[in-house]
């Protein structure tokens, strides 16, 4: 043993700089062990589990500054947008005609600024997993975690639990500015109010599943442009595409996902948009199928 | 420990590696060469599990990588220098893999400290220079502690005290009785890091032996000759074991004496001498020479040596490059 110790400071004291000197404490310590160094020790074991990963993702998430930035997006966005058209409709009331007074839905007022946010959640649900892809970090993630599903699995729940935290939060808040705002017309509910909760729960829940969309689409096609666009497109184009069709035709558009946010969002039911259950349902159908789908490719296609 | 048997991967009509069978022992640095394109990346990624082999299997002490429980302990991998997320910096990007193992924030510091980053490691890996890169990429296989390691060309890039680093660093891991397992495709650079050698050339094994070997395979050293007067020479030189070649009009090269020798011949005969040059016979042309047989017999291609041989850090060529052998 101590033949190879002074070997390891003959070799590596030929390096200059601090370098040099850091690799000859570090070899030598861990030389210690004899051929295959013992790591174990007392610490826990050094293996893979489920958790360990998520507290790895759970790391890599909040260490890039596009999670701030679409993050800080999606909550300005909800805010100011709820904001802002709790003021309008306020300042607009007296001109409402009593039809549109008697469908009017403070809720999902004050909630609106779902329809950006889901934007911006959806932009970091792709980035999750396409931007390993882009930078060739995945390799290096599946390579120390070879059975590869675990990755996908932290990947979602990490992603879900903070995009699901930091909705429930900006509703909040986008609700309760707009309630105040509606309140001088006296045409404010209250979070206690029958199906407000659900409203602001739901809604979050909606943007959530719009992101975990987003990852399922950038683990399914590895590039991070081309799953932005078919997310978009799902959300934005889809819609309008269906609503060209004719009238026997039209209620397939209940089972797109963006139909989903309109039936989660509302509280003042609307003939034309499908119940809060049926969007939810619909919502988790879109999850699992996608979700099945991205996780028997990355286990089947080479990284 | 890593056991290749019959592996084989195709993309689609395209054979990337064919039939290779290879056993890298622990204790030792393998080097894996070959040209570019002959198949050792796809290779290492077949042995992490990354690609899957159309055919055969690949062992890591004795069981398929994918099957650990501890990755990173059994097996250290840097295979691109780049396979970190840019945006991410170096120590956040080390605590993220080392959290997967359960490894410490010690055992983190501990490693950006021994490859030299611990100044930058707060910044972005997006903005590192090939070398830095390189580091990190050897911070993160050393991680874990791990019982192999596989290192995709870990010298590309870096500056030459960075070269003396790593080959120091992967011998006294070899001596602590790993298994470090790295690919070049510059023979010259096996010769002074690696002791073992797998050999490929299209996906294909040429030859498993150790760099000991291919140098005393060598034929040996020539001392080229310029003289006005090169058949007077010849004659003056002629004699048992000496072997005159000429090259042209006024050159010639010999084996079989030293420069000392034909001076002296040339100066008793009065013949004017312009240039007495003894050639080193390259690394590349000895592993030329010992895989000749292998290669014109194993695929279908031919060799071809771009540089003359006083060129001791060239590159060789494998199968698929036009042009006939050149050597000196």
């Amino acid at each position: 043993m101590s033949t190879q110790t002074t070997q390891m400071f003959g070799a590596t004291s030929t390096a200059a700089g601090p370098t040099a000197a850091a690799t000859a404490t570090a070899t030598a310590g861990r030389s210690a062990g004899g051929p295959r160094p013992a790591s174990h020790g007392h610490r826990p074991a050094m293996r893979v589990t489920q958790l360990r990963v998520l507290r790895s993702e759970w790391t890599k998430l909040t260490s890039l500054r596009s999670t701030v930035w679409t993050m800080a997006a999606a909550l300005g966005a909800t805010v100011l947008l709820g904001f802002v058209l709790s003021r309008v409709t306020a300042n607009d009331w007296p001109h409402y005609t009593a039809e549109d007074m008697r469908t009017f839905d403070a809720t999902a007022t004050s909630l609106s600024g779902m329809y950006l946010a889901q934007l911006a959640i959806g932009v970091l649900g792709v980035l999750v997993i396409s931007g390993e892809y882009a930078t060739g970090m995945i390799r290096a993630s599946l390579g120390v975690v070879p059975r590869r599903l675990p990755v996908l699995w932290a990947k979602v729940a990490v992603f879900a639990v903070a995009s699901f935290g930091l909705m429930v939060v900006a509703n909040l808040i986008a609700f309760t500015l707009g309630q105040a705002q509606l309140s001088s017309r006296h045409i404010d509910v209250a979070l206690s109010d029958p199906g407000v909760l659900r409203a602001v729960l739901g809604t979050a829940f909606f943007v959530t599943g719009i992101g975990v969309l987003g990852l399922t689409l950038g683990a399914l096609l590895r590039n991070t442009p081309a799953a932005i666009a078919t997310l978009f497109g799902v959300l934005l184009v889809l819609p309008q595409i269906v609503g060209a069709l004719p009238p026997r035709l039209a209620r397939i558009g209940d089972y797109l996902p963006s139909a989903s946010g309109d039936a989660l969002l509302q509280v003042v039911r609307s003939p034309s948009v499908p119940t809060p259950t049926h969007g939810l349902l619909v919502l988790l159908a879109y999850l699992v199928a996608t979700l099945a789908a991205a996780a028997v490719l990355l286990v089947r296609r080479d990284a | 420990m890593i056991e290749a048997r019959g592996l084989e991967k195709r993309y689609g009509d395209k054979v990337a590696v064919h039939d290779l069978s290879f056993t890298v022992r622990p204790g030792a640095v393998t080097g894996f060469l070959g040209p570019n394109g002959a198949g050792k990346s796809t290779t290492m990624r077949m042995i992490l599990g990354l690609d899957r082999p159309t055919r055969g299997e690949v062992l890591v002490n004795g069981r398929r990588y994918r099957d650990s429980a501890a990755p990173m302990h059994e097996v250290g991998v840097m295979l691109e220098a780049k396979a970190v997320h840019t945006g991410r910096s170096a120590a956040k990007h080390l605590l993220a893999l080392a959290q997967t193992h359960g490894i410490s924030r010690r055992r983190v510091t501990e490693v950006i400290d021994m490859v030299g980053l611990t100044d930058v490691a707060r910044k972005r890996a997006g903005g590192f220079s090939l070398g830095m890169g390189q580091r990190l990429g050897i911070a993160s296989a050393l991680l874990g502690d791990p019982a192999t390691l596989i290192l995709d060309e870990p010298v590309n890039g870096l500056d030459p005290e960075g070269i003396r680093w790593i080959r120091g660093l992967l011998r006294d891991l070899a001596a602590e009785g790993r298994t470090v397992f790295l690919s070049s495709h510059l023979m010259s650079e096996m010769a002074q890091t690696a002791t073992n050698l797998v050999v490929v050339g299209r996906g294909r094994l040429i030859a498993e032996t150790t760099v000991d070997e291919v140098i005393a395979s060598a034929s040996p050293a020539a001392i080229h000759v310029r003289t006005p007067q090169s058949a007077a020479l010849r004659d003056v030189l002629a004699g048992p074991g000496v072997t005159v070649t000429s090259t042209a009009a006024d050159t010639l090269d010999v084996t079989g004496a030293t420069s000392v020798q034909i001076g002296e011949a040339a100066r008793a005969a009065g013949l004017a001498l312009y240039e007495l040059t003894p050639r080193q016979v390259s690394l590349e042309d000895a592993f030329m020479d010992l895989t000749r047989d292998a290669v014109e017999y194993g695929t279908t291609g031919t060799y071809a040596t771009s540089s003359s041989s006083t060129d001791n850090e060239k590159t060789f060529a494998l199968a698929g490059i036009a042009g006939s052998e050149t050597r000196a």
